[in-house]
């Protein structure tokens, strides 16, 4: 790939807008996403014309109109099946999949779970704002509990997903999250996501400022992030406080919090993360959503799993090819006359 | 009772007949349906017209013995051209007490029954529901009737006795009796039974052999038992001079599909999702794997029409094929198609509805839906199939004018049709009409703008396949400008837009060939406009009016949308238009909406096609 770029101009982010008015509200988080999404683009050793952005409806889904790329700004919550297509038809396309929690997780449940289960080389962005925004407020599929909203302005009843939890339940070979605020550490991940042979499922905490305003700043600003998030990276422990001063250990199964300053642990004692470790990352997707024992553990950011297992195109056209070598490539005068054929003289 | 062994020379005749029906009937599990295509295939390699109709019920195994899980196949073959696979039968296989119970009454008056005397016991009596004390073979209620009790169970075990086979394994074999036993009634050969056979079970050949020496007793036991003293010969029939094949409407479909996606020179992908009585296409084009051919079984019904949609922006000969509730879910994806412009062939292998309905019978039922059954102007062109081998056709001119005219193309088969089969004499690759596809290689604007909706003079919009270096656009679901595609809320704009893009549909009118007249005059009393699967019983029972002095003549439409131009003036010439149809009157409303003609419907709506009968009877009171 990096040699086909060569005798290439290189590419800057400006080539990836599309030059249409962006036209999210201000102070949207999307507009951030819009940015990372761009400036990473031409670092990544793609020609241009192979990037293919697909989305679905809702806010988060206009983004394919900003982008310079081929795109579909499809139907609600089909992206992912759109994709399937568009990648099992020429598996030389980049294929990005832009999402929100409504989209992905309600209308489109269904396909976000298959497509995690069939695992295409793609990547698959949600940009998860806790709500439904344009339809103007009601409750998505990741709002909490008692959520009030003009669909339920007495709170909403109803139990919440777990993004990452979902994803890694539907065997996604590729879980993480990040937050439009830290841009940083956005461009890391959506790196990370690209370079993950497989569906890379990438949540964004992305700030709804008209109807969910300020849900995710406790994992942005600096009096709380460092209490309240935790940045997970392979092969370090998993540590986060105002000093570096906390830490988590696991007991057998059960995560236990513990307080580097007591002198009874050091850093060594502590859980080190394992991006393969399949059991310990449904662990780490839990953490803010379940009580260990009455404690619950901070906001994980990062990969939370990555492991590499054969992609669907590949397998389908290394199908092909096997098929084709053992029984051949049948003519099509073969196929229309069948093997039973008698003559009228 | 004799054995099979020591029965005497006795006394045959053979009698010439030009066409017979025959109907296997018995328990869903006594494999029916591959007794009655290995009949056909031999008759068929006979030289026999033939036409077939499977008529399973929608359970895989309902409860033994009873009327619901009654499993029949029909074949009728003869000896002049076949169009239906008949009215009524000549011949019932009868392999238990309910297969004769459901299928007597449609029995010609001194037509043959054959009864497998242990599906008559007391237990399978008592099932299919007779009073207590009632046997039909054994009281006068069959008289009318040639009846041949067979004890078919019996004979095959005693065949079986040495072979070392379990029980089950025996019992299994009985049905090779049943179809040896009529290969020896219709004096026809056992070898291409033999040959599959052999290939079915290469790697069991104790089964094999089994199923092979009962098939040869069947045949023996006709030749040599006292009750059957009369062979019927049907001779070859004169069909026009070519190779033929035995094709069914599913099968026909997949290949037309692969006939398309090489003559295109596109890749062919299908997106599909399990679905009565569809789901063959996706059985057949799966095995097509060496010849590059990719079938996604998607997770429903949306994903398999989205993944289409998909794969034809990535540049694929894109289909999705389905049955009525599946179609339903695809509705919102087919919109999208349409306003895409994007090539698309979507197939609904119509069965009874509405809902879950009758998911293995037969019906017309979708044609409105297909013609109007998304939200907003989204019109699209539909084509039907009329016949087992026209579903080839049918699906490579669907799959032409999607690709040329950049649209989703809706064809209507439906069950009768596509498990039906007949003889067809195939097409080779040289035949095929040629199919154009031009990519758009480099930008078609001005200062090298890239307009994705700019139109040439069939109003059609250029096809730009994702990866093409320089072509980068956005394509979706919102209204978009004329030529460049960006997005438009402008009211002019909007109108604008669904005028070209319903004149892009009628415009193909232009392309498509005139309706003619299929049987009569070009003017005249009567005229009998059908669509789809009614052909067959339509052309029958209009040739015999035909015949018989009628002034009847037949017109079968392929085009239903846009219609052929020169429809309105063949109707106008004459003074009734009788319309049949598997449903309320669906052309009928088309048909009267679109010429203001007061054509007469004539509708049937209980699973089964259309008897030449019913027909004939039809025409005869409009005359």
């Amino acid at each position: 790939m990096e040699n086909l770029t060569l005798d290439r101009e290189k590419l800057t982010p400006k080539d990836f807008s599309s030059g249409m008015d962006v036209k999210w509200c201000p102070g949207c988080g999307d507009y951030s996403i819009l940015k990372q999404v761009q400036t990473i683009l031409p670092d990544l050793g793609v020609e241009k014309e192979k990037f293919v952005f697909i989305s679905g409806i809702g806010c988060s889904s206009r983004f394919t109109y900003y982008m310079d790329t081929y795109g579909i700004h499809s139907i609600h919550g089909r992206a992912a099946a759109i994709a399937s297509g568009v990648k099992a038809a020429n598996p030389e396309l980049d294929v990005w999949v832009v999402s929100g929690d409504g989209d992905a997780f309600s209308i489109g449940g269904n396909h976000f779970i298959h497509l995690m289960r069939k695992n295409f080389d793609l990547n698959y962005l949600v940009f998860n704002n806790q709500i439904y925004s344009l339809t103007k407020g009601q409750y998505s599929p990741t709002s909490e509990r008692g959520k009030i909203t003009k669909s339920s302005p007495f709170g909403s009843i109803e139990e919440p997903f777990n993004p990452s939890e979902l994803a890694l339940g539907a065997k996604a070979s590729f879980v993480s999250r990040t937050l439009d605020r830290d841009p940083k550490h956005m461009q890391q991940i959506l790196k990370r996501a690209h370079a993950h042979k497989g569906t890379s499922f990438v949540e964004v905490y992305q700030n709804c400022p008209v109807f969910n305003d300020g849900t995710f700043f406790a994992y942005s600003d600096k009096e709380t992030k460092k209490d309240q998030a935790l940045f997970l990276e392979h092969g370090k422990p998993l540590l986060f406080g105002m000093n570096d001063d906390k830490g988590i250990r696991l007991d057998g199964l059960t995560p236990v919090l513990v307080d580097l300053n007591s002198n009874d642990f050091s850093a060594d004692d502590l859980w080190i993360h394992d991006e393969k470790d399949r059991t310990k990352a449904n662990l780490i997707s839990r953490f803010f959503d379940t009580s260990f024992n009455g404690t619950y553990f901070p906001r994980p950011f990062g990969v939370i799993y990555a492991d590499e297992r054969p992609v669907y195109e590949e397998n389908l056209e290394h199908q092909i090819e096997e098929v084709e070598t053992k029984k051949g490539k049948l003519p099509l005068n073969l196929i229309l006359s069948g093997d039973k054929t008698w003559n009228i003289l | 009772m004799e054995t099979i062994n020591d029965l005497p020379e006795k006394i045959k005749t053979i009698k010439q007949v030009d066409k017979i029906v025959v109907r296997f009937s018995g328990d869903s599990g006594d494999g029916m349906q591959l007794t009655g295509m290995q009949f056909t295939d031999t008759a068929a390699l006979a030289g026999n017209d033939t036409s077939t109709f499977p008529d399973y019920p929608s359970e895989i195994r309902a409860p033994i013995g009873t009327v619901a899980g009654v499993s029949g196949f029909q074949v009728h073959f003869g000896s002049t051209e076949i169009y239906t696979a008949g009215d009524s039968f000549d011949v019932l296989v009868a392999m238990n007490a309910a297969a004769l119970k459901v299928d007597l009454p449609r029995l010609k008056e001194g037509g043959i029954i054959i009864a497998n005397l242990q599906g008559f016991d007391k237990k399978n009596l008592s099932l299919a529901q007779y009073p207590v004390g009632v046997n039909p073979l054994e009281d006068s209620s069959l008289e009318n009737y040639i009846v041949h009790k067979v004890d078919i169970t019996k004979h095959t075990k005693e065949c079986l006795v040495d072979s070392g086979l379990g029980i089950k394994d025996i019992e299994r074999c009985k049905n090779m009796f049943v179809l040896g036993l009529l290969f020896w009634k219709f004096d026809k050969p056992l070898d291409n039974t033999i040959r599959f056979i052999q290939d079915k079970f290469s790697r069991k050949p104790e089964i094999a052999d089994a199923n092979i020496k009962v098939l040869r007793a069947g045949w023996n036991y006709g030749d040599s038992a006292e009750i059957f003293t009369m062979q019927f010969k049907i001779a070859p029939a004169k069909l026009p001079t070519g190779t033929y094949r035995n094709i069914t409407g599913n099968h026909a479909a997949a290949i037309g599909l692969i006939a398309a996606s090489e003559k295109s020179r596109l890749p062919l992908f299908l997106g599909s999702y399990p679905i009565t009585p569809a789901t063959d296409i996706l059985h057949d084009l799966s095995k097509y794997r060496g010849n590059g051919v990719k079938t996604f079984q998607a997770e429903d019904e949306i994903a398999a029409i989205c993944s289409s949609i998909g794969a034809s922006y990535a540049g694929s000969l894109a289909v999705t094929t389905t049955s009525g509730p599946g179609m339903s879910l695809k509705t919102e994806a087919l919109g999208l198609a349409t306003m895409l412009e994007l090539p698309l062939v979507v197939i609904n292998v119509q069965r009874g509805g509405p809902s879950t309905g009758l998911p293995t019978k037969t019906e017309q039922s979708d044609l409105l839906m297909a013609m109007h059954g998304r939200h907003g102007e989204a019109p699209l062109p539909v084509l039907a199939a009329s016949s087992p081998s026209d579903c080839f056709e049918t699906v490579y001119e669907a799959s032409k004018i999607a690709v040329e005219h950049m649209t989703p193309v809706i064809v209507l088969s439906d069950g009768y049709i596509a498990n039906g089969s007949e003889p067809w004499r195939f097409p080779s690759q040289e035949d095929l009409p040629e199919i154009e596809v031009n990519f758009l290689k480099v930008a078609n604007g001005p200062d090298g703008k890239i307009l994705p909706y700019k139109r040439d003079e069939k109003l059609v919009r250029p096809w730009i396949k994702a990866g093409t270096k320089g072509l980068e656009h956005r394509i979706g679901g919102l209204e978009k400008e004329n030529e460049t595609g960006n997005v438009s809320y402008e009211a002019n704009n909007h109108e604008l837009m669904t005028k070209l893009r319903a004149d892009k549909i009628k415009h193909i009118q232009d392309f498509i060939p005139p309706a003619k007249v299929d049987n009569g005059k070009e003017l005249g009393k009567l005229l009998v406009l059908g669509w789809g699967s009614t052909y067959g019983a339509i052309k029958t029972a209009v040739k015999e009016c035909i015949d018989e002095g009628f002034d009847v003549s037949h017109i079968h439409l392929r085009y239903i949308n846009p219609l052929p131009k020169n429809l309105g003036w063949l109707l106008y010439r004459f003074e009734k238009v009788l319309i049949p149809e598997m449903n309320t009157g669906q052309l009928l409303q088309l048909i009267r909406g679109e010429f203001l003609i007061p054509a007469t419907g004539f509708s049937k709506v209980q699973g089964q096609p259309f008897t030449t009968a019913e027909i004939k009877g039809r025409i005869i009171r409009m005359s």
